[in-house]
Formats: C-alpha cells, structure tokens, sequence
C-alpha cells in the first residue's frame, strides 16, 4: 500500500512542480498580501481632501487651522458657496466640505455658532474618519475658544482640565497594527484555500484529461489514490506557511506569543478538514469550470464569513450560522489565540474539539461520495 | 473581414456548450448572487454593539453614569460584569468579549477632584472592533469629561454659553453612513469583473488543454471571428447576470440608485467589454485551466485590495496605486460610487470613463495580438 | 510548377526553441503529393510527422523552406489552404459536449457550406461514416472508432481537394481501421481527393500510393511500397532460434549475412543469396548449440524495409 501510494506521489509531485508557474502564483498569493497589509493598506484614511466655502474673517481661518492641524484633513480649494462645495464632492475632487455661515464670526460671540460639515458617503472609510474626526476637532476648537474666553474675563484656568481621563490599554497589538491582527488569519485562511484548491484541482483535472481511468486500473484503491495525490500538497502549503510564518514573524516582526508546536499540531488537524472539503468538492463538480466556481463560493463566504476580516459577532444569527459551516471559522480562533493572545490548550480545548469533529465528519462524506462516484 | 456564417457558427457552438453543461451554468449565475447576498448582510463595517466586560469597583453615581454614557451611545454592550481586571483580561483571553471597562474604586471622589481615571482595555487582535471601540470611547470619554467640567463651571457662576461652536456633520449620499450603500454597488462593479474575466479564460484556456483548438485553427476561421464568436455568449451571460445582482441589490435590499440606470447600463458594457479583453489577455499567458484560475485568483485578491472596493486608494504609496490603475475595477468603482450613489452624471465621472474606454481597446487590441492563430 | 501536385514541401525546416537550447523537429524536408494519390509519412515517434503537417497547414511558423497547397503558400495563405482542406489532428479533438450532427452541422458553417447544400451534405458523410444512427449522441460519448469517422467526416464536409490525416487510426480496433481506410480509398478513387497521412502502422503504409519514410525530420525515402520493399538489399530469411540474442550476435558474423533484426522470437536475416546461406546459417547455429526451427524464406514487408533504410542511413552518416 505504501509504495501505490508513494508512486502517485511522485507523480503528483513531478506534475506540480511541472506547472511551475501555477505553483509560483498560488503560493505567492499569501505573500503578496502580507506584504500588502504591511506596507500598502491602511484603514484610516489621513489629509482628506477638504474644500471650504464662505470663509471669512479670523475666526473662520482659526476654525480651519484647528481642522488641519488635526492631520485628517488638508484643504485643497476655498470656494464661494455650499453648491460649489457640493458639485467639488460630486466629481470626486474633494472628500469633505466645510460651509462656514455668513454670520459665523458674530454667531461665536455669541456662543450659537454653527458650522456645516458635508462629508462624501459613498466611500466608507474615508467618510467614517471624517464623520468622526470633524466631531472631535470642532469640540477641541469651542473647548480652546471657552478657555480662551474664560482667561478674558479673568477666571484662573490653571486648574481648568477635564475631570476625567481615559487610559486605553490595547492587548496583544498594543500599535493597533493590521498586520498583527492580519497574519494569523492570512495563515488560517491560507490553509484552508491552498489545500482546498491543490486538492479539488488535482482531482477532476486528472478526471477531465481522462487519466483517472487509467490510474483506476491498476491495483490503486481509491483511498491510496486519494492519499497520494494530497500529501504533496500537503507539503507545499506547509513549506508555504512555515515562509509566511517565517517572513511574519521575523522581517514583519509580528509577535507570536504562543507555543509554536501547540500551533502546528492544530493546524496539522485543521489541515485535513480542507483537504476533506476539496474531496468533498471534487466529487460533487463535474468539471474543472465548475470545481473553480464552488471553490471561489467556498473561499469567499469563508473569508467573509468566518470573521478573518468582518468580526462575527456584528453579523445576522443566522449568518452566524452559515459561517459555521466553514472549518476557517474555528481556525480562526485558535489562530489568533496562539499567535496574538499567547493562549493554548487549557482556553482553546473547545475550539480544537470542534476542528477535530468538523474533520470526522467532512472526511467520512467525502471519502463516501468519493467512492460512490468512482462506481 | 468577418465572414457572418463562420461567426454564426462560432456562437452557436459556444451557446450550446454554455446552455447543455446547465450545472455550470447555474452556478455561474448563482455565485455572484451568493456573494451578494452573504456579503451584503455579513460585512457590517461599522462596527457597533461590542461585546463588553464592565468591572466597576466604584459603583457610585458617577461610575454608573459613565458605563450608562458608554453603552447608550450604542457602540458597548455590556456582555458581563467582571470583578477585577484579571478576569476582564481572562474574557478577552477567551474571545468572549472584545472590550472591557475598569472603573477603580473611589471614581466620584477622584472626579470630584478632578483626577478621575478609567481603564479601557482593547482586543489588538480584531482590527476593525479595536478601530472602532477606540474611536468611540475616546470621543464618548472626552464628551463626558467635557460635559462634568460645563457642569461644574456652572455650578461655579459662569452662565454664558459655554460651548461656543457646534458642528453639525452631514453625511452626503448615505446619511446613516449604511455599510451597504457603500459597498453593494462596488460589488457589482467586483462581481461583473470576476465574471467576465473568468468565463472569456476559462473557455478559451479549455479549448486549448482538450486539444480542439487543433482542430478549430485548421478550418478557415479567422482570429477576430473566434474571439467575437466566444466573447459575444459571455458577454450576453454577463449583462443577465448584472442585471440580476442589480435587481437584487437595488430593489431587494433597497440600496438607493440615484443616476441613471442608462448611463450605468452603458458604462457596465464598457466595463464587462474591458473585463472580456483582460480575460482574453489572460488566456494568451494561460496554457491550462489550472493556470488560468491561479492568475485570476491573484486578479481577484488585487482586485479586493487595490481598486478601491474596500479599502481606501489615498493612503497607499504611489506604485502600489499604479498596479491598482492596471486593474479595470478602479475605473469602474470610482464610476459607480459617482454615477449610482452620488448620481452624477457623464460629465463628472469622464475621466474614468474615457480611461476606461482607453483601456477595453487596448486589452482587446494587445489580445488580438498575441491571440495567434498558430500553435507556436 | 506540376499541375498534378497538390500539396508540397521543400526543404522545410522547424526549429523549436526549448529550454534545453535548439530542436530541429524537421530538417530539410522535402515531398510532394499528386492529385488523387494517397501519401503515407511513415517514421517512428518524435521523427517530426506532426510537426511536417501542421507546418504543411499553417499552424506552425516554419524556420526555412517552402511549403504549399494547392499553390497557395502555407505562410502567407494559410486560410485559402485551411478552405480547401480537410485535417484530423492527432488527438481526437472535437468539441466533445456537442453532438454528432451539432459538430457536423458547425464545421459546415465554419467551412462556409451554403445553408441549403448542408443537410444532404451532413446525411450523406454521415451515411458514409455510418454514423447516422449516433447523430443525436455527444461526440465526447462516441467510442474511438466513430470518433475518428467524425472527425473524418467533419473535415470533408466542405469536399476538400486534399486531405490531411494525422494518426487518424490511432487507438482504433483493427475492424474499424480496415473500415476506415476502405473510406479512404473510395475517397481517393472516386472524388480524386488528395491524402496525405501520418501513421506508424506499417500495414496502413501499404494501402498508400507512395510512402514518404521519415526519421529525426528528415526524409529517408520516398516511393511506392513495393519500390521502397525493393530498396532493401538482399533476400530474407526467417527463422525462429531458441536463444535469440545469441543467434542474432552469431549470425550476424557469418559469410553473406547483410543485417539481422529481431521481432519478438524471431530473427529476420538478410543475406546476399537465400538458398546459398540458408544451409550454412542453420549448421552455425546448431554447432552452437543453438535450435532453429522454421527456417523460410520471406519477402521484405515494410518494417524490415523501414528498418533496414534507418540502420544504412545511420552507418552511412557515422561513416
């Protein structure tokens, strides 16, 4: 059985590493994002491109002064009115618009001013920095303008502070890096694509060329079949992991806190649930077109649902549910509890006990209907 | 040039191909309107609601007055109450909460003197609750410390107003900044391009790895004739699609549509015509399908990352933005975001436009290229 | 230039640019093929058959030489050549999700068969390839006998002059090759079509007018079978010794003895003089203690010809 098994191995690995430069893409695609999320991607959005209209008089520039000092938004035109400001947001020119009234100047004497702040809704990040930010900085302004004015009628503001102060304490990421927050996501999610795409792959592309037939008559059973097409596979997405891993960790340098072996052994169990899933697959689709299609529904709505990216608990019950059909959403926990939080056994027993069932019960489906479709 | 009877034939050819594997075909319809839907309702990005673990070993008015600011502004909810910061720890440890709140004793005494302290501590490990939750604290904080100052300055004398500005912030277009507004039409746009692109690879990439492009290059077919004849089916399943996921994102999840439904239509075309010739340049690079899917995987993952679909393009350094410039979707979600949700018209959103036409040629032109029609 | 050739090639040459440097896949070749005359390139694998043909058709940017069809040049009218001729690539290569008469009915269209000519044109290839009863089945579902007839009938939809065939029979039962090769003929016979053939069936090569023999892209011989037979010096002995590689080493050093080859059990022995040798052949065996049984004399088939060009043609070179 062992050498049936080693001979389709070999074969499995010649081929795959034939196809060189598909092996180059799918295991640089991870790398590429980490790089990505290192260096490229930010959620907060800085120097806003901001457009004011009828500014006018020192308080105004005052105004806006505070706003830019804020670092979020850098203005980029004055304009007359507040349509102008509108048609700048329209065509995309500027992000944030700032409509100061006419009365403005009189209106802080008398303590009722009130400035107009249009920020574009239709991109999400920049609108949420801006909604919040224009909130903050128009606060610290009448806070500076209060001070201001009680000095002038000469009340001792020494002692004038907000009786209450606000520490934050940020565990496991106390930098708020998306990269530590990223990496053992991109680790859980990798796992599960990579061995869920070799794997499904593998098998119907040797189903379509016909070459099944041929591998079915000679004394393999289809479980030593199975076998031997998905270790090579195994071993590329661990080589590909422990490289992540590896650049994560020591170029990246994001922490990991926990115990490395602890880690392995769950994502060597977590491992067959993705192998049993492209099985699964592969045994389901009829074609290398239709494998691809279940394969990217299967990617997507892990990615979006198990909270690699979108926390769960902001979801729907019962797409909360569905996302549990996904062994990348237990991983998940594990992953970052490991990696970001320094846990292990003692926490993770119900998180590891459910991979360990998932698993149970996708590979027995999949080696069932496996077998069903061969006959 | 083209000869009508063999372009016929060509299309009749990939019509029954396309219409007799139905599986295929269903799932081609049904994936984008699954990722819509899962999407749609899974991808909350404002996160509000986190889940909280309040220890307050004060309980006194002030305590209960800050944990009561906290929760109604509606971005903590308290899940349970700890009794000392290990155990807030703990919670966090576990994943049960994402937040805790450590109020020390004696809180309405440190503020009465001014030297009030609270403790939040924040799970580093989930970006987008972390972002939020501290965004939301330190302006829900702030505002409270500034509201017992006001109060105490007035029971000091001072009767002016004290707060002497007020902002009012207006968010256009989307006033309750509602997650799917912003991204149910930049899906669409993501959704049309995976489609076209995939399909026009796939089936030409599958010609080539059975062998029976052999047989279709040794008849008088010209190139242009099979390009056309298999981009045309594509393009039809591409347009029901859109209009499919356009139905259902707009109608069924009631997503505003604020320009015109012409204009989008036409300028979609333009994009799916862009998203065809991309998916043509792919399958000249492609010799299998295992290769084709490997590179618009990658297309995807850029594409999610790059374009402006999610994150914002601003911040990123100037040669990753340019990568994103190769990819069609940056054009078109910036066209969508103007057209459909700023419901601008031709005028303001022509830049994109005329970038994006620019870009359908020269894809199909450069396909055409080095689409031979030879085997070497 | 002759009006009788219909297809032609002159010192063609293919050089493949693989990442273990050069390949000349085809070197030099040169051949022509008459009208209503059946052609048969004969070579081992790998000797640059297909490569010859898909040159020959366009399909392949050739490095030197000249090629044609019909007098038209395959590099610069390669669609008037594609119009005029039929082609069955090496792998069965059909659309196989379309049926019989869907695979009919779009190369018709493709080769640009008036609308109204089609289907008694289908029926009758069909008839023809008796395939009428499977019209409705997928071509990916056909068994490889009727796939060949398909693809047969599809390249003759458009009543090509010439017919390019390349290892039509390959993986198809003796029946349906002998069936398939009768089609062939009548073919050639009665329509005059032109056929060049690729095969490595010797006994295929005997049913072609002229046989082109080739090896490492090059052409060994051109002619009719029985010239090419003819070509083969000596006569033929064969016999069946109870230790052939002994024997073969043995005879091979005997007086008269101009080549050995071995098939399987038996050793073919070509000598100058059969009846001279054939005495003193079997007395040096069985001094050595070898038995020979059935000693006879045969006439040359094209294998033993094939072979006996190759090895001369080798020794001639390492001279």
């Amino acid at each position: 059985m062992g050498l049936r098994i080693w001979a389709v191995m070999q074969k499995e690995f010649i081929q795959t590493l034939r196809d060189r430069r598909t092996l180059l893409l799918l295991l640089s695609i991870p790398i590429i994002e980490l790089f990505l999320f290192a260096y490229a991607i930010r959620m907060n959005v800085d120097h806003l491109r901001t457009v004011v209209a009828g500014a006018e008089g020192a308080e105004c520039y005052a105004y806006v002064q505070a706003l830019e000092a804020s670092g979020y938004f850098d203005v980029v035109a004055y304009v007359d009115d507040q349509a102008e400001v509108i048609r700048a947001i329209d065509g995309g020119r500027a992000r944030v618009g700032v409509v100061f009234p006419p009365t403005f100047a009189r209106d802080l004497q008398r303590g009722t001013a009130q400035v107009l702040i249009l920020v574009d809704g239709s991109d999400f990040f920049p609108a949420q920095t801006a909604y919040g930010m224009a909130g903050v900085t128009a606060q610290d302004y009448g806070f500076s303008v209060m001070v201001e004015r009680l000095e002038r009628s000469g009340y001792d503001t020494r002692f004038l502070h907000p009786p209450l102060d606000m520490r934050m304490r940020i565990l496991y990421n106390p930098d708020m890096s998306d990269l530590v927050f990223l990496l053992p996501g991109l680790l859980a999610m990798l796992l599960q694509t990579q061995t869920l795409v070799l794997t499904s792959a593998a098998i119907v592309r040797e189903r379509e060329l016909g070459t099944m037939e041929a591998l079915l008559v000679t004394p393999i059973r289809p479980l030593e079949l199975m076998l031997g097409k998905i270790i090579p596979n195994i071993i590329l997405v661990i080589l590909d992991m422990l490289l992540i891993l590896a650049l994560g960790t020591g170029l990246l340098r994001v922490p990991f806190r926990g115990n490395v072996l602890f880690f392995f052994a769950v994502s060597a169990l977590y491992l067959l649930s993705g192998l049993g899933l492209g099985i699964l697959v592969s045994s389901i689709s009829r074609s290398q077109k239709q494998t691809q299609q279940i394969v990217m529904v299967v990617v997507l709505l892990g990615a979006i649902l198990s909270g690699f990216i979108f926390p769960r608990y902001a979801m729907p019950k019962w797409v909360q549910m569905v996302g549990l059909l996904f062994p990348l959403t237990y991983f998940l926990g594990i992953s970052r509890g490991v990696i970001n939080k320094g846990i292990g056994w003692s926490v993770l027993r119900p998180s590891v006990l459910s991979i360990a069932l998932y698993v149970l019960v996708v590979l027995g489906v999949a080696v069932v209907s496996f077998r069903r479709r061969l006959e | 040039m083209i000869d009508l009877q063999r372009l016929r034939a060509v299309l009749r050819k990939e019509l029954t191909q396309l219409l007799r594997d139905r599986i295929t075909l269903l799932l081609i319809f049904m994936m984008p309107l699954l990722e819509l839907f899962f999407f749609a309702y899974a991808v909350n990005l404002s996160v509000d609601h986190i889940p909280t673990a309040v220890c307050d070993l004060s309980l006194d008015v002030r305590s209960r007055d800050f944990i009561d600011a906290l929760v109604a502004s509606g971005y903590f909810d308290i899940a349970e109450y700890a009794a000392g910061e290990a155990d807030v720890i703990a919670a966090l440890d576990e994943g049960r909460v994402r937040a805790g709140i450590v109020i020390p004793p004696d809180f309405a005494a440190q503020v009465a003197r001014g030297q009030g302290e609270v403790l939040i501590i924040l799970d580093g490990s989930d970006t987008y609750s972390v972002q939020a939750a501290y965004s939301a604290a330190t302006a829900i904080a702030q505002h409270h410390a500034l509201d017992l100052m006001v109060e105490k300055l007035r029971r000091q004398g001072q009767t002016f107003e004290l707060m002497p500005v007020e902002s009012s912030v207006r968010v256009l277009y989307n006033p309750t900044l509602d997650g799917l507004i912003f991204i149910v039409p930049a899906l669409i746009a993501m959704l049309l391009q995976i489609l076209t692109v995939n399909l026009t690879a796939q089936s030409i990439v599958r010609e080539w790895e059975l062998g029976t492009i052999e047989q279709l290059l040794a008849t008088p077919i010209r190139p242009l004739e099979l390009i056309l004849g298999k981009l045309l089916p594509n393009l039809i399943i591409a347009a029901v699609a859109l209009v499919l996921i356009a139905l259902i994102g707009f109608v069924g999840m009631g997503v505003p549509f604020r320009g015109s439904v012409l204009l989008f239509l036409f300028l979609s075309l333009l994009f799916a015509i862009s998203g065809l010739g991309l998916g043509l340049l792919v399958s000249t690079v492609a010799h299998t399908q295992n290769e084709a899917e490997s590179i618009t995987s990658m297309l995807m993952l850029l594409s999610m990352l790059l374009t402006g679909f999610i994150y914002p393009r601003e911040p990123m350094p100037a040669i990753v933005r340019l990568v994103g410039d190769l990819i069609p979707l940056t054009y078109f979600v910036r066209i969508v975001r103007g057209v459909v949700t700023r419901g601008v018209g031709l005028t303001l959103v022509w830049q994109d436009v005329a970038a994006l036409a620019i870009y359908a040629a020269l894809a199909m032109y450069l396909a055409a290229r080095f689409f031979h029609l030879r085997l070497d | 230039m002759d009006e009788r050739v219909t297809l032609y090639a002159r010192n063609l040459v293919k050089v493949f640019h693989t990442r273990r440097g050069e390949v000349r896949a085809v070197d030099g070749l040169s051949l022509e093929v008459h009208r209503g005359e059946t052609v048969g390139l004969i070579g081992p694998d790998g000797a640059g058959k297909t490569t010859t043909v898909r040159l020959i058709l366009g399909l392949l940017r050739r490095t030197a030489g000249e090629s044609g069809v019909l007098g038209y040049d395959s590099m610069r009218d390669p669609f008037a050549i594609r119009a005029a001729t039929g082609y069955i690539a090496q792998r069965f290569a059909l659309p196989p999700d379309l049926t019989v008469q869907e695979n009919m009915r779009f190369f018709a269209n493709v080769y640009g068969v008036p609308r109204h000519e089609q289907r008694d044109r289908i029926d009758r290839l069909l008839a023809f390839a008796g395939l009428l009863d499977f019209r409705s089945r997928l071509a990916g579902h056909l068994s490889g006998g009727m796939k060949k007839k398909l693809a047969l009938a599809c390249s003759l939809v458009h009543n090509p002059r010439v017919l390019i065939l390349d290892e039509p029979t390959l993986g198809v039962d003796p029946v349906s090759r002998r069936e398939f090769w009768n089609l062939l003929n009548d073919l050639r016979a009665v329509e005059g079509v032109s056929i060049l053939v690729c095969t490595p069936y010797m006994d295929e090569a005997e049913r072609c007018q002229r046989v082109a023999l080739i090896a490492e892209g090059r052409l060994i011989a051109c002619d009719s079978p029985a010239a090419i037979r003819r070509q083969v010096a000596g006569e033929l002995l064969e016999c069946r010794p109870s230790d052939v590689r002994r024997a073969k080493a043995l005879v091979a050093e005997l007086p008269g003895v101009l080549e050995v080859q071995t098939y399987g059990p038996s050793l073919h022995i070509f000598v100058d003089r059969a009846d001279e040798r054939r005495a003193a052949i079997v007395a040096a065996l069985e001094a050595a203690g070898i038995r020979c049984r059935g000693m006879r004399r045969i006439i040359p088939q094209m294998e033993e010809a094939f072979i006996s060009l190759l090895r001369r043609r080798q020794e001639r070179e390492h001279a």
